[in-house]
């Protein structure tokens, strides 16, 4: 073993994984420092993200909506997918959002719930990445409790008319299509997706400002005002929460592994930055203080990723349960925040800058934390599977 | 149109490197891939039957068992099919040896051309090409900056420190290629998925008519006598400036032959 063993090394991970995997996460990695890494700071700190150029080189390697069969899609194990998303993430958890709203929310519903003429018409080109896809779920109102959303559609003849907001929309203005959950009657049962290209009269997006936290990322609110479709825009295939909620499951897989990306890459420039900072005479990597905190971060990080990779195999066996993947993101992306909250108290003063990434994922995570399912969400469903008791119906 | 490309697995260069007892460089021990050379030349056929609309690619390697990683590494990025010679006698063949045997695959396939990379990046000597087309009466073109194939000709840019050079072959003819032929591609999911369904034919020596006293370290022409770790680095030069610090700069330049 050479002198420093990085925290995978540590824990031999790459033994946990197959040939094909390792080559696709090699690949994801090598895009990550050619493409993402050199840029990213700057994107972060103007705001600005050339998306639909990166969805275009992103659907070239076929990272979009790679775990779905057919229809110009890869259909790589789950576990592959979980991979890329953690070294996505790794360059930026705005990468690997817009990777996660592509194909495991917009594709994912259509692949899902979608008739054959929505998969033929837009899975082929959202796979190479010339068409975007956004999903609208989340209100101004209404996160936690999507039960409660009042975005509607009615009847109009043969057409729908949708009317509403959604709010916290990732990829909504640059999208081409939306798939937009609304109320179709008084109860959830009733909620139904539906299939909307972004140029239907009375559908905008404005862009969400002063994000101080993934804002290498397009964030918007959609607004729809009188948005007339045809009868064929609805997902014929399921109708009530169950719908949204099981995309939101698939996103959330991938970000069990993606805060791991973000975690990796901020303990290795902490333990990159501990070798070589001096103080005292001698670097601070040598001081107890600063083993602990990294020794603490790597059981964090490699724990995570065996639960990760766990999580995968049995995703890939077909036998995960949503409340397992709840462990995940309870679990890892706590872990990670922490993990980026210390890697940053290592690098000092230099922390706080955007010349090293570990302040720029500290603050994405705090977006990640909130979003596919709050943290509180979470542990209530973990709870729930516990006790057999609902803490929030 | 049909090319064969012929690649190498190497030492990961940013990884432990080691020499064997017999001064030869550890091949099994350590991780390897695909030359990155090697990969201009897997991008540049790609290039040619992409422009063709038609044809096949056989990639060939020469090494140890793991040695197919490369193979599979350059099926990723595309392609049809790969030859892997795999004998435990060719262990320590030299650029000589290794031509002869490169020569007895190309025998036994098709192939209008012919692309290698500029050098591997662990020997680094660029002559395995040119004594291929040697041993098989092929004209090569080497260093290519560009490539382009038409009308059964394959036309070359070579740039020098004087000139550049345009230079065109008849097909068949061999070309290797610079890092100046353009980036090469990620291999895609897909292909990385498909390329362990595609065929890779292994040949032994004897599969090949080799005897294997022509190759391995015994039938080698040139022997390596001794193998010494470059020294750690040396602290460099410390210049106090005492307002003769652009002075002592220059001076210690000139010493170097800098300037």
């Amino acid at each position: 073993m050479p002198a420093r063993q990085t925290p995978f090394e540590l824990y031999a991970i790459d033994s946990l994984l197959s040939e094909e995997e390792r080559e696709i996460r090699g690949t994801v990695a090598r895009f990550v420092s050619d493409r993402i890494r050199p840029q990213i700071a700057d994107w972060f700190e103007s705001g600005e993200l050339p998306a639909r150029e990166l969805a275009r080189e992103l659907g070239s390697l076929g990272v979009l909506g790679m775990h779905l069969e057919g229809y110009g899609c890869a259909g790589t194990s789950a576990t592959a997918y979980g991979l890329a998303c953690l070294e996505l993430e790794a360059g930026d958890s705005g990468i690997r959002s817009l990777v996660s709203v592509q194909g495991s929310l917009a594709m994912f519903a259509m692949h899902r719930f979608g008739s054959e003429e929505h998969k033929q018409q837009w899975l082929p080109r959202m796979a190479k990445g010339e068409a975007v896809g956004c999903f609208g779920l989340t209100e101004p109102d209404f996160g936690s409790n999507p039960a409660g959303m009042r975005t509607t559609a009615r009847r109009d003849g043969a057409d729908w008319v949708l009317d509403g907001t959604k709010m916290w929309i990732t990829n909504g203005s640059i999208a081409d299509v939306a798939v937009v959950w609304a109320r179709t009657g008084e109860d959830a049962k009733s909620i139904k997706g539906f299939v909307v290209p972004t140029d239907s009269p009375g559908f905008t997006a404005r862009d969400v400002k002063k994000k101080l936290s993934l804002r290498a990322s397009v964030t918007s609110e959609l607004v729809l005002e009188g948005v007339r479709l045809p009868n064929s825009a609805v997902l014929p295939e399921v109708s009530g929460l169950r719908g949204p909620l099981s995309c939101l499951n698939e996103a959330r897989f991938g970000i069990v592994f993606g805060a791991l990306g973000a975690a990796r890459d901020s303990l290795q420039t902490a333990i990159d930055y501990a070798v070589s900072r001096e103080q005292f005479d001698r670097p601070i990597a040598g001081f107890q203080l600063t083993q602990r905190k990294l020794a603490e971060m790597a059981v964090a990080l490699g724990n995570g990723t065996l639960l990760a990779l766990h999580l995968g195999r049995m995703k890939d066996a077909g036998t995960l349960r949503p409340e397992q993947v709840s462990i995940g993101k309870f679990n890892n992306v706590t872990g990670a925040l922490e993990i980026t909250r210390t890697a940053r108290s290592i690098l000092g003063g230099n922390g706080i800058t955007l010349e090293y990434p570990v302040i720029r994922h500290m603050n994405n995570l705090e977006s990640v934390f909130t979003y596919e399912g709050t943290h509180e969400i979470h542990t209530l469903a973990l709870g729930q599977a516990l006790t057999g008791v609902p803490a929030y119906r | 149109m049909k090319i064969v490309v012929l690649v190498k697995f190497v030492p990961d260069a940013t990884a432990a490197r080691a020499f064997g007892a017999d001064h030869t460089t550890d091949r099994v021990g350590v991780d390897g891939l695909l030359s990155e050379l090697d990969e201009y030349a897997v991008e540049q056929a790609l290039q040619v039957i992409e422009a063709a609309g038609e044809g096949e690619i056989t990639y060939v390697t020469m090494g140890p068992e793991n040695a197919g990683a490369a193979l599979r590494k350059a099926l990723s990025m595309g392609g049809d099919q790969a030859v892997h010679v795999l004998d435990d006698a060719l262990h320590g063949t030299d650029a000589l040896g290794t031509s002869l045997v490169l020569a007895k695959v190309l025998e036994k396939l098709e192939y209008d051309l012919v692309v290698a990379g500029m050098a591997s990046t662990d020997g680094g000597m660029s002559v395995v090409p040119v004594m291929l087309a040697e041993r098989l009466g092929l004209p090569a073109a080497t260093f290519a900056s560009t490539l382009s194939v038409a009308d059964g000709k394959a036309t070359i840019r070579r740039d020098g420190d004087l000139a550049s050079e345009t230079v065109e072959v008849t097909l068949p003819a061999l070309v290797s290629v610079t890092d100046q032929t353009g980036e090469a591609r990620y291999p895609s999911f897909k292909g990385i998925m498909a390329a362990k369904k595609k065929p890779v034919t292994t040949y032994t020596l004897a599969d090949l008519g080799v005897a294997p006293d022509q190759v391995g370290l015994g039938g080698a022409a040139t022997e390596v006598v001794e193998v010494t770790a470059r020294p750690p680095r040396q602290a460099g030069v410390k210049v106090n400036d005492e307002g003769d610090g652009g002075v002592k700069l220059a001076e210690f330049l000139a010493s170097q032959k800098f300037i």
